[in-house]
């Protein structure tokens, strides 16, 4: 996986289906309960989970594109399968866990490549970008990621 | 309030890494609280077993499994499963049983063969399940989220990775002496400092491992108990399998999001804090009664999350207790004098009954080596995979 993405013949579709927007500024795919106004993400679609709303219908909302870091750590082991591995040896990544303050929510991502931890505080601003997970022969698996905003590339040893 | 149940039996095979069937750990605890209560396996007149995912259909049948390894005496059994609360779920069934009335005697057993390293989801292509799709699209292991809880505390409470390392020191040295402990070696702040980042900021020495192990309890109606000649059981005063309520503000694995509060307001009381709440509420008890703790501590930083959701000090002086030495053997409320899961690592279905096998014991005076003394009320409480959360009292 050395080709850089310019020379991919690769085709970009979602590692997933439905949670997620493929544009440039890119949002996470909610729903939200008529009744009370509750997001889901991933989307809920079956029912409404506010406990007495199970009549409520569920509306497709996009969610904010920037929050703020609730908490966040990085995986130094490589995790195991159905996680593929892009890198030989593992290079630790971080992963975010961000605040959106209109839906109240937390949302769980990967940070780019090249965001450390000591990048990260509780409270950073971050915002919702596109990057690429992992690739086959044929395509670009996408995925959504956290990235602080205003940050310009690795700090420190670049891996 | 409820009635009380006794317990008159407690059995554990040693925690390890033995890679044998699991069958046969939980045959030979099961042997151990029959010869504790000094009874007849045919006494027994119902079977609760604690199941495991790991292990193929005898695990999901654990209740059967067991009834069937001992010997069929016709009576009935139930399986259940709830992760790190199984065994809480399968002591509920049995006690339902005893206190209405359908049973005097009752077995509760759990026993688990792990594999080793990060616990990881099943094979193949899942895509609808949240817990494939956590290590797909993220990558996220369970110390993943333990990991985001430690960080909160070290924002919001100024924690530092020495507290951590600290209950890491305490609970080795408490598990020195646990015959049924897989780790009995004594540890430094130094020795955690030095192990790897796993998911910082814990290290490798902040987070359990899983093991190989099976705990069995024996329980009674007090009046068997009595006529039986236990004057004096340990009784179970409480057993809290409480869920959250929506929404559920705190991000649970393997969750991708927390729930919304957009919509309904926040629950007054957390889901962890909710486990303990509905356990003393039950027990007519409060965290002033307690005097010795075996709580959860899949990694350090959430035993001292544990403190203050069970009621021990307010939010933020959990460190300042640990740093008291409140929570050390020899100190007012010891936590976690078997060693805790930093010394037998996770065996999923037998971890909870091991709990109170091990309270049983510290009520009776029998915790040798690792007494809590004069300990008269004891409190239990683990959670793991969302949902799933359990607490025990028992008195004597």
């Amino acid at each position: 996986m050395t080709d850089t993405a310019a020379e991919s013949p690769r085709t970009r579709v979602p590692a997933v289906d439905g949670w997620f927007t493929m544009d440039d500024e890119p949002r996470l795919l909610g729903t939200r309960c008529s009744e009370t106004g509750t997001v889901f993400f991933p989307p809920e679609t079956t029912m409404s989970r506010a406990p007495g709303h199970a009549t409520a219908t569920l509306e497709p909302v996009e969610l904010s594109r920037t929050g703020k870091v609730w908490s966040y750590t990085n995986a130094g082991y490589r995790p195991p399968e159905p996680y593929v591995a892009v890198t030989d040896p593992h290079v630790p990544f971080c992963i975010a866990a961000v605040e959106l303050e209109a839906e109240q929510i937390v949302v769980l991502g990967q940070c780019v490549a090249g965001v450390t931890v000591d990048d990260l505080s509780v409270g950073t601003e971050v915002e919702l970008v596109l990057d690429t997970l992992y690739s086959d022969d044929a395509h670009d698996y996408v995925v959504w990621k956290w990235r602080p905003i205003g940050w310009t590339g690795a700090s420190g040893e670049v891996a | 309030m409820v009635d009380d149940i006794a317990i008159v039996g407690v059995g554990m095979h040693p925690w390890g890494k033995w890679g044998r069937n699991f069958v046969e750990y939980g045959v030979a605890a099961i042997r151990d609280a029959i010869a504790d209560a000094g009874i007849d396996y045919r006494d027994i007149q119902f079977v609760a077993g604690a199941d495991t995912m790991r292990n193929g259909y005898p695990g999901y049948v654990a209740g059967a499994t067991f009834a069937q390894a001992m010997g069929w005496t016709g009576i009935p059994v139930t399986s259940a499963y709830g992760a790190c609360a199984s065994g809480a779920m399968a002591l509920d069934a049995a006690r339902q049983r005893i206190l209405s009335g359908l049973c005097d005697v009752a077995l509760v057993v759990g026993a688990d063969t792990t594999p080793k390293g990060f616990l990881a989801p099943q094979k193949g292509e899942r895509q609808a399940d949240p817990d494939w799709l956590r290590f797909r699209l993220l990558g996220a292991t369970n110390p993943t989220y333990f990991a985001l809880n430690a960080r909160r505390r070290m924002d919001l409470y100024g924690a530092t990775q020495e507290d951590f390392a600290a209950v890491k020191v305490k609970n080795a040295r408490h598990g020195l002496n646990n015959p049924y402990a897989r780790y009995r070696k004594e540890f430094s702040p130094e020795d955690v400092a030095a192990s790897p980042v796993v998911s910082d900021p814990l290290r490798l020495m902040d987070i359990c491992a899983t093991s190989d192990g099976g705990a069995a309890l024996i329980v009674a109606s007090m009046e068997w108990a009595r006529a039986h000649g236990f004057a004096d059981p340990v009784r179970i005063k409480a057993v809290s399998t409480t869920t959250p309520t929506f929404p559920n503000t705190i991000i649970e694995m393997p969750n991708f999001a927390s729930d919304s509060a957009a919509g309904l307001p926040a629950p007054a009381r957390t889901f962890k804090q909710a486990i303990g709440d509905a356990a003393y509420a039950e027990a007519g008890l409060g965290p002033d009664d307690v005097d010795v703790a075996e709580v959860y501590d899949l990694s350090t930083a959430l035993e001292l999350d544990w403190y203050e959701d069970l009621g021990f000090c307010g939010p933020g002086e959990a460190e300042q207790l640990l740093r008291d030495g409140v929570t050390t053997l020899g100190g007012r409320l010891p936590v976690n004098p078997s060693g805790g899961l930093a010394c037998f690592g996770e065996a999923v279905p037998a971890q909870a009954i091991a709990q109170v096998c091990e309270l049983a014991w510290q009520l009776r005076g029998q915790a040798t080596g690792r007494q809590a003394e004069g300990a008269k009320v004891g409190i239990t409480a683990n959670q793991g995979l969302f949902g799933h959360g359990s607490s025990v009292i028992v008195a004597r």
